[in-house]
């Protein structure tokens, strides 16, 4: 008889998520799928209001990379105000932003590492769910987890320099920004009492990267040889190629390396990107129009930077760039496991940005916002921990948004994580009398890798079950299991 | 006179109508600056807060809640390590439980679990649930002036460990 398996939602995944998976009368996985709820009433929400407020109102979408919607949206209201097409601003604007991106970028790579994905190293796939999450980090390799909380906290500290605040920041406003940085302020992040300074940080991420790299080379087939498939991959990149999180052009490169799309404005990105409707999902799936809906989709995100980019400009995290390249001998990466490589050198180098522009005097001037000939409509593009985001706003002649279009990063990522679930659910299930709570967290560990964020704006107390059901063919429920969130 | 160090600590997003409960109330006790009194607020409660909860002898986690009691619940809390579902959010029984294994501390833990009604796109409240707000929040000041005139507790705070378990005092 065949039978239908429902994982709802996906646990330590951000929001709500269901994964089905259907067995054929032999046992066999005959399809799976990553549903995801997602709020798709935003952009008709924003609608009616002025454009200036879009880079605070945007940031309600997000609880956790709120200043990546606040960046994005600031940067499409910078075309509005004519001041460019993110080249425009006044250095301290760009680089106020710059930092405050990169802490962001730190904070939220060092969250996902430390206490979202190491459970599942530190602990194997197969371990106890009761000990294989963040407090049995914290009980049995309390260093570990006391730095994460640092390196996530100087992460924070920079944001809340920056953006004013934690939650709803207005640092960044159309054309620019709204404060500099105090040398005080400077200060307690370049000479800040151990450990909670920026070389600490740079020296916690460089442990960090060597902790994965000592474990992958004990753990070379299960990190190799976890969901590897083909696929595109698309970001934005510095003009001359180089890793760049905040700005630049818009790259796509095949699974072998080939360029898809050869650095184009992303003004234009309506032209070169597609959103395919599927009637099982509520979130779209996006693809490369000259691809084809078929064969276009492709993933963002650390590993699909690091595809993307020729090179990265800051050494240490360069280094270790050439040694993750050297790893398939120059060619894209497509593991998955791989994702966590990547996002740890970004994190090295997120940490080295922050050191960098510390040490720039820029930041302390106090020119800080320009602006030009005023248009009707604006693209802002940014690379998001998760990926590439993309804010598209047009407006009326009282200033008022009259149409918004947002891909947010897990939204890019939708057709990967599905191939990423069936290449677990085939290798796992198949043949399978009964689903074990290792079968279980293996498809979990394929979408954490992605480190989806589903929809989290709100968490009401009592909002999150776990549920898995087990379903025949008619979809009459055969048994179901429950935990409370 | 040496006071106990509290925290209130509101979470939620104000960008949700009810859900921005908890800031709203943290935002009210921070204008009166009642003495021995720090506030935070965050979208949601996340690892890190360990320390600032390690930092304090009472905390008082302020939420909102779909279902829960109206106007509100004032709920003691024992850390728990029980597993939580997101860890792009933590629970505050699992951030006391990551204060007692990082930090060694035990600090004292309440939630105030304010009643919302609306969750959608929006930054105000519902009427009914500004009406729990007034009533929490009037209650909240007697507990935070209970608290600070309280004598702080002497010695290192250490960790009770008695995990898994809930609290469950409701008082109203």
């Amino acid at each position: 008889m065949g039978r239908k398996i429902t994982i709802e939602p996906v646990t330590r995944v951000e929001g709500h998520g269901k994964v089905t998976i259907l067995l054929d009368d032999s046992g066999n996985v005959s399809q799976s799928r990553f549903h995801i709820v997602e709020f798709r009433g935003f952009e008709r929400f924003v609608q009616g209001r002025p454009y200036w407020e879009m880079p605070v109102l945007t940031q309600r979408l997000c609880g956790i990379c709120p200043v990546s919607h606040h960046l994005a949206a600031a940067k499409a209201t910078d075309v509005i105000v004519g001041a460019g097409t993110g080249e425009g601003l006044t250095p301290t604007g760009e680089k106020m932003r710059r930092l405050m991106h990169y802490g962001q970028m730190f904070q939220s790579h060092s969250l996902h590492f430390f206490h979202l994905a190491s459970p599942d190293l530190l602990f194997g796939i197969d371990a106890d769910p009761a000990i294989r999450n963040v407090i049995g980090v914290a009980m049995k390799h309390k260093d570990l987890a006391v730095q994460g909380v640092m390196m996530r906290k100087f992460g924070q500290e920079i944001i809340r320099a920056t953006a004013g605040k934690k939650i709803h920041g207005t640092g960044a406003i159309p054309g620019g920004i709204n404060k500099n940085l105090s040398l005080k302020e400077r200060d307690e992040f370049l000479k800040g009492a151990d450990p909670l300074n920026i070389d600490k940080m740079i020296q916690w991420a460089q442990a960090a990267l060597d902790f994965f790299k000592g474990y992958h080379s004990k753990n070379r087939s299960m990190i190799d040889n976890f969901a590897v498939f083909p696929s595109n991959h698309l970001s934005l990149v510095r003009k001359d190629g180089g890793l760049d999180l905040y700005h630049g052009v818009l790259r796509a490169v095949s699974p072998e390396g080939k360029k898809i799309l050869n650095d184009v404005d992303y003004q234009d990105y309506y032209n070169h990107i597609g959103e395919e409707v599927r009637n099982w999902s509520y979130m779209k799936f996006p693809y490369i129009k000259s691809l084809g809906k078929k064969n276009g989709w492709y993933t963002v995100g650390p590993l699909a930077r690091l595809n993307t980019c020729d090179f990265i400009p800051t050494p240490l995290a360069q280094k270790e760039f050439e040694t993750y390249k050297a790893y398939t001998g120059g060619k894209p990466n497509n593991s998955t496991m791989h994702m966590h490589w990547a996002r740890l050198i970004e994190t090295l180098h997120a940490a080295e940005m922050i050191r960098e522009l510390l040490l720039d005097k820029d930041l302390q001037g106090t020119k800080l916002t320009a602006k030009g000939a005023k248009l009707r409509e604006g693209v802002g593009l940014i690379e998001a921990p998760r990926g590439t985001l993309f804010h598209h706003y047009k407006i009326n002649d009282q200033d008022q948004v009259i149409m918004a279009n947002l891909i947010v990063s897990t939204t890019n990522n939708n057709e990967p994580m599905n191939q990423a679930v069936a290449y677990v659910a085939k290798s796992e299930f198949t043949g399978k009398p009964e689903i074990t709570e290792g079968m279980m967290n293996s498809v979990e560990v394929a979408i954490r890798a992605y480190d989806p964020c589903l929809s989290c704006a709100t968490h009401a107390i009592g909002s999150m079950p776990l549920e898995m059901a087990l379903c025949g063919p008619d979809g009459k429920i055969i048994d179901v299991k429950r935990k409370q969130g | 006179m040496n006071r106990n160090r509290v925290l209130v600590y509101g979470y939620g997003n104000p960008g949700r109508q009810d859900d921005g409960l908890g800031p709203a109330c943290a935002e009210r006790v921070d204008s009166e600056r009642p003495p021995g009194v720090v506030t935070d607020s965050n979208y949601q409660l996340q690892v890190e807060d360990a320390l600032a909860v390690s930092q304090c002898d009472t905390v008082i986690f302020v939420d909102a809640s779909s279902t829960g009691v109206e106007p509100f619940s004032y709920t003691e809390l024992e850390p728990s390590n029980e597993t939580t579902f997101t860890t792009h959010a933590v629970s505050p029984s699992s951030v006391l439980a990551l204060c007692r294994d990082m930090y060694g501390k035990s600090t004292r833990a309440y939630l105030l679990a304010i009643r919302g009604y609306g969750w959608e796109f929006g930054a105000n409240l519902t009427p009914a649930a500004e009406k729990n707000l007034e009533e929490a929040h009037r209650f909240l000041k007697k507990k935070i002036h209970e608290l600070t005139n309280a004598a702080p507790r002497r010695g290192p705070l250490r960790a009770r460990n008695r995990s898994f378990a809930t609290s469950l005092k409701i008082y109203c």
